[in-house]
């Protein structure tokens, strides 16, 4: 047998030299925040944050209890409007349009921007009724279209093949982390361009953790998701963009593999590897 | 000893196990360091009883390098370190690996001292000394880089390693002659030169050390690059 000559040249080096770059990639704004102060009465919650969020990436906020995130995250589909005390000025735009002018109907953007919270609320209803209700309200009766959607939903949500006959039996019966894939699938189900994930795996145990993170990797191919969370580890595995906030201030934002492994400010690192400032 | 980079965690238990791994890298270099000495000392000396002693201490080494690999593997496991924690840890499992071929480096030289012991020849003692003195001092400056936790020497420990390689090149050419002169010499004469040749080879691994000393403290990756390369990152 001849030996053959190992020839370098031959070897695809493309996709190791991509990595190196791979955070310098252009990507297209999906929400935008330009300096954005948010208020509760007399206390400043957010101080003049201004950040870009791109089209189809996990940005996730980290940041010690109290420090904004998920304030700043509940702006993201006006969530604040309904906190009576609170006063935002600054933009936030969502494809280039600013989601707190006057115009803008907020039922609408809640269409655009869904939101999943920290404990899973499912309505007590059926499987098959929570996934279809947003669709529902918004008057679709078409058993067809219905049960597409539902089933597209649950699909999406990981859960089809776990739940599919079991559509009619009560959301209220199903395990903790199955109630938080129906609830993203219900968000999911009427289509909308950005997912907001207020700890959507705090409640849960590590398997239910690790399937919904699996969840959001696949999610993120069709929605701008943005997450916020107490567990570090959780951002480096979900995330593409990590920002992080202090005391109302976004400190940092960058690229998740690069703020774990070389942040730029001290206070993050301070934060990221368990210092104490 | 300023302990600031590797101190001020929330869990005091994570600094003191920061702290064991670093006082564990400084005692393997202190014993690589002791090797390198003693291994020149006999093979100038013709000592083979020293010789072996160095042979033997290379078990302890070696014993260093597991336990300190074992302890980082577990913080990486338990802990999830990040940022310059990881940075740590990565340049410890490299700069131990690079301290344990020193050893084996200078277990080749106490070899090389038991099979020439006796041997009635006239090698560059004074050269291959000072040879010996260089890269010890450069692994030995590397070392006290990686305790003190600062870069601020380093490119100046690389750039020494030219006196090095022009020492190498020096003592090379006279082994050259001597085995032109006479062929009879070869064998002994190329024990002498493998010698040489891992007295070099520390002062290459004294670099490698500085060069995974950049990447720990800017997180830098500055492996391959020319010395002119490597200074303009370490000022950028």
């Amino acid at each position: 047998m001849t030996a053959q000559r190992v020839r370098t040249h031959a070897i695809d080096m493309s996709s190791i030299l991509r990595v190196k770059g791979s955070h310098h990639e252009q990507n297209e704004a999906c929400i935008k925040v330009e300096n954005l102060n948010l208020f509760y009465g007399e206390k400043q919650a957010l101080h003049d944050i201004s950040m870009e969020m791109p089209k189809k990436k996990v940005t996730a906020y980290i940041g010690p209890s109290g420090c904004g995130k998920s304030t700043l995250l509940r702006c993201i589909n006006r969530m604040n409007d309904l906190v009576d005390s609170a006063r935002i000025d600054g933009k936030i735009l969502l494809d280039g349009e600013n989601i707190y002018d006057k115009a803008v109907n907020v039922a609408a953007l809640r269409r655009r921007v869904g939101m999943v919270f920290q404990k899973p609320n499912p309505f007590p209803k059926s499987i098959f009724e929570n996934v279809a209700y947003g669709l529902r309200i918004q008057g679709v009766n078409d058993k067809r279209v219905l049960e597409e959607t539902v089933e597209n939903a649950l699909r999406g949500a990981a859960l089809w093949d776990e739940m599919k006959d079991r559509l009619n039996d009560n959301a209220l019966g199903m395990s903790g982390g199955q109630q938080q894939r129906l609830v993203i699938a219900r968000a999911i189900a009427i289509e909308p361009e950005v997912l907001l994930l207020d700890e959507p795996a705090s409640a849960l145990d590590p398997i239910s953790t690790l399937k919904i993170e699996e969840l959001i990797n696949e999610l993120k191919e069709k929605y701008t998701i943005v997450i916020v969370t107490h567990n570090m580890q959780q951002a480096a595995r979900v995330s593409d963009y990590t920002a992080f906030m202090y005391m109302g201030e976004l400190i940092e934002i960058g690229a998740t593999s690069e703020l774990f492994t070389n942040p730029v400010k001290k206070q993050t690192e301070d934060y990221i590897t368990g210092r104490y400032g | 000893m300023d302990n600031s980079k590797i101190g001020h965690h929330i869990s005091e238990q994570f600094n003191k196990e920061l702290e064991d791994i670093r006082n564990n890298v400084l005692t393997m270099g202190g014993l690589v360091e002791q090797q390198i000495e003693l291994a020149v000392q006999a093979f100038t000396s013709g000592d083979i009883e020293l010789a072996e002693e160095v042979i033997k201490q290379d078990n302890q080494v070696d014993a260093l390098e597991t336990a300190i690999d074992l302890e980082c593997t577990q913080i990486l496991a338990l802990r999830q370190p990040t940022a310059f924690d990881l940075r740590l840890l990565l340049t410890v499992i490299k700069i131990i690996h690079e301290i344990e071929r020193v050893g084996d480096k200078a277990e080749r030289v106490a070899e090389m001292a038991i099979q020439l012991a006796g041997v009635e020849s006239k090698f560059p003692h004074h050269e291959l000394e000072h040879m010996a003195e260089l890269v010890k001092g450069m692994l030995h400056d590397a070392l006290d880089a990686f305790a003190r936790m600062t870069i601020e020497d380093v490119s100046e420990i690389t750039q020494r390693d030219d006196n090095v390689d022009r020492e190498y090149e020096n003592i090379l050419r006279q082994l050259i002659t001597r085995m032109m002169e006479d062929p009879r010499n070869i064998t002994r004469t190329l024990d002498v030169l493998w010698t040489v040749r891992a007295l070099e080879r520390i002062g290459d691994h004294a670099c490698y050390i500085c060069e995974h000393l950049i990447y720990m403290i800017k997180g830098e990756d500055v492996r391959h690059l020319s010395q002119s390369e490597l200074e303009s990152k370490l000022k950028a």
